[in-house]
């Protein structure tokens, strides 16, 4: 029964949803690195893992009050420690998917996709790319889809999941993995699969 | 994994102080935010010149930092671009009044994170320009990629800005300046081994004993393609065909060649290369006027060169020429 997204999440599982990210981002770490070292230069894991890290240490010394405080730090800190092309995107998307949280105490399941989707739109403008450039694009748009259509998390999951196995025969447009040209075919793109990590631990945190 | 290094989180921090020890005379260096400033930074009156990138390319841009030449680097991590809170800081710390010019290289987290920079600077009340630096011919569809990457030229239109800015130029004159620095050069590089990522611990692509990759980045990326390993004349044939055809370079043309070494490989070979590179120029009807070889823009221990080439004009050669004290370059003071 996938009725995982139908309760509100308060500003505490949202915070259960960033310490079980930075969990499976250490985890998959080494993973990562080697989609990057692939196509890219192959820091994704250990730049994610850094700032994650930083996350956490944030919110072992802070507590935010609302969901759209605590959006904000975790972009702000991610901006801030990351770095690279990921930094930027990753702390776009959060900050963004903080500001349509607005004043709300809790997300219910409308307001979780309205923030997702802010933050996905923020991560097109900021890095000007579209479904199908290869990149974390790729899985957040067909996740927050199966999301916005009562879907529940967990299809939200396989939905990402899929997106970023879907990369692996695209040419890059966008990154350093566009410098590859058909080089880059076979492929998946490390941050369309560190975006999939980012879906699922927010179905496993419940 | 044979490095030097004390423990692979370290590299970066431990290099800045061993810099800041080394070349107190020069450079101070800030930490948390990391970044590079002259010691008598800010210079009233005077252009601020800020740059910034990956570590793991010194000399670039720490090493270009002093009289002359930058006025701060932000170093971030390896191969990875720094955060906009250390491009502020840094552009704060060098604001001296008469504006700010940021010298971005054209790779998607460098683009981005300056932006973002800009955006903080101009809240701060400094006015910014921006130039983005994008010489490598190696990348060929603008269109379908993330643009050209921008190398060699880097190192070039730091000198000639650091040069003009320190001779009094206001802001725009500096900017526009590094945008003709940019739009007359044209570089290509391959590799002969890649390099090693402290943190990923193992070479970021691997390369037989007889074999080159040509057309690389500066961050281990891959380049556009794989081939047999070349003599040394013929390398510099194959790197400078593509520069010359590009711009195009014409008969006549007084320009400024740059042979620079990704790491590895010694001065000696880079003197080969040199030697090869100039005679194609002069056979292509260019007067060579200005000459750099070394290794200035690195790939940590990878082992390959790369070519610049540069059409001067009056302005760019007498900012060239002009004094610079620097940690990575020294002439004429």
């Amino acid at each position: 029964m996938d009725d995982d997204g139908a309760r509100g999440r308060d500003t505490g599982a949202l915070i259960a949803w960033m310490r079980r990210l930075a969990a499976t981002i250490r985890t998959h770490e080494a993973e990562l690195t080697a989609l990057d070292a692939a196509i890219g230069d192959g820091d994704h894991g250990a730049n994610l893992a850094r700032g994650f890290n930083k996350v956490e240490q944030k919110l072992d010394a802070e507590m935010p009050a609302t969901p759209a405080a605590l959006l904000r730090l975790v972009g702000m800190t991610l901006i801030g420690s990351v770095g690279g092309a990921a930094g930027p995107l990753y702390g776009t998307f959060f900050l963004e998917a903080g500001k349509a949280a607005g004043s709300a105490a809790e997300l219910d399941e409308a307001g979780l996709v309205r923030c997702l989707a802010a933050g996905l739109a923020g991560v097109k403008a900021r890095g000007k790319a579209e479904p199908g450039d290869k990149t974390m694009v790729d899985a957040l748009t067909p996740a927050i889809e199966a999301l916005g259509s009562r879907g529940g998390l967990a299809e939200a999951g396989r939905a990402a999941r899929a997106g970023a196995q879907a990369t692996a025969p695209l040419i890059a447009r966008k990154g350093r993995a566009s410098y590859l040209g058909e080089r880059a075919i076979g492929h998946v793109d490390p941050g369309a699969m560190s975006s999939v990590l980012l879906i699922e631990s927010l179905a496993e945190a419940g | 994994m044979k490095k030097l290094i004390n423990g692979a989180e370290n590299v970066v921090a431990e290099a800045l102080a061993g810099m800041a020890a080394a070349h107190r005379d020069l450079i101070r260096v800030h930490f948390e935010p990391n970044y590079i400033v002259r010691a008598d930074a800010p210079v009233r009156g005077k252009v601020g010149l800020v740059s910034g990138g990956g570590s793991g390319h010194e000399p670039m841009h720490g090493g270009f930092v002093g009289r002359g030449m930058l006025d701060a680097a932000c170093p971030g991590a390896i191969f990875t671009s720094p955060t906009p809170d250390q491009m502020s800081e840094a552009t704060k710390a060098v604001n001296g009044g008469a504006g700010v010019l940021l010298i971005v290289k054209n790779y998607t987290g460098d683009i981005m994170n300056f932006e973002m920079a800009a955006e903080l600077a101009k809240e701060d009340g400094i006015e910014v320009r921006q130039v983005v630096i994008d010489d490598d011919v190696a990348v060929k569809d603008s269109l379908y990629t993330a643009g050209r990457r921008g190398v060699g030229a880097t190192v070039l239109a730091e000198k000639i800005c650091g040069g003009a800015a320190e001779e009094g130029a206001d802001l725009e004159r500096v900017a526009a300046l590094c945008r003709a620095v940019n739009g007359a050069a044209r570089s290509m590089g391959l590799a002969l081994s890649a390099c090693t990522v402290p943190q990923a611990g193992k070479p970021s692509f691997e390369l037989a004993d007889d074999e080159m990759e040509f057309g690389i980045g500066i961050h281990g990326e891959p380049g556009r393609k794989r081939m047999k390993l070349e003599k040394a004349d013929h390398v510099a044939e194959m790197l400078m065909e593509p520069i010359l055809a590009d711009l195009p370079f014409r008969r006549g043309d007084e320009v400024l060649l740059f042979v620079n070494g990704m790491g590895a490989t010694p001065l000696i070979e880079l003197y080969i290369v040199y030697r090869a590179a100039q005679a194609i120029a002069e056979k292509h009807g260019l007067a060579v006027s200005r000459r750099l070889v070394g290794p200035f823009m690195t790939s940590l221990e990878m082992a390959g060169v790369s070519i610049t080439l540069l059409r001067l004009d009056d302005a760019m050669r007498k900012a060239w020429d002009a004094p610079v004290v620097t940690p990575a370059m020294r002439w004429g003071a």
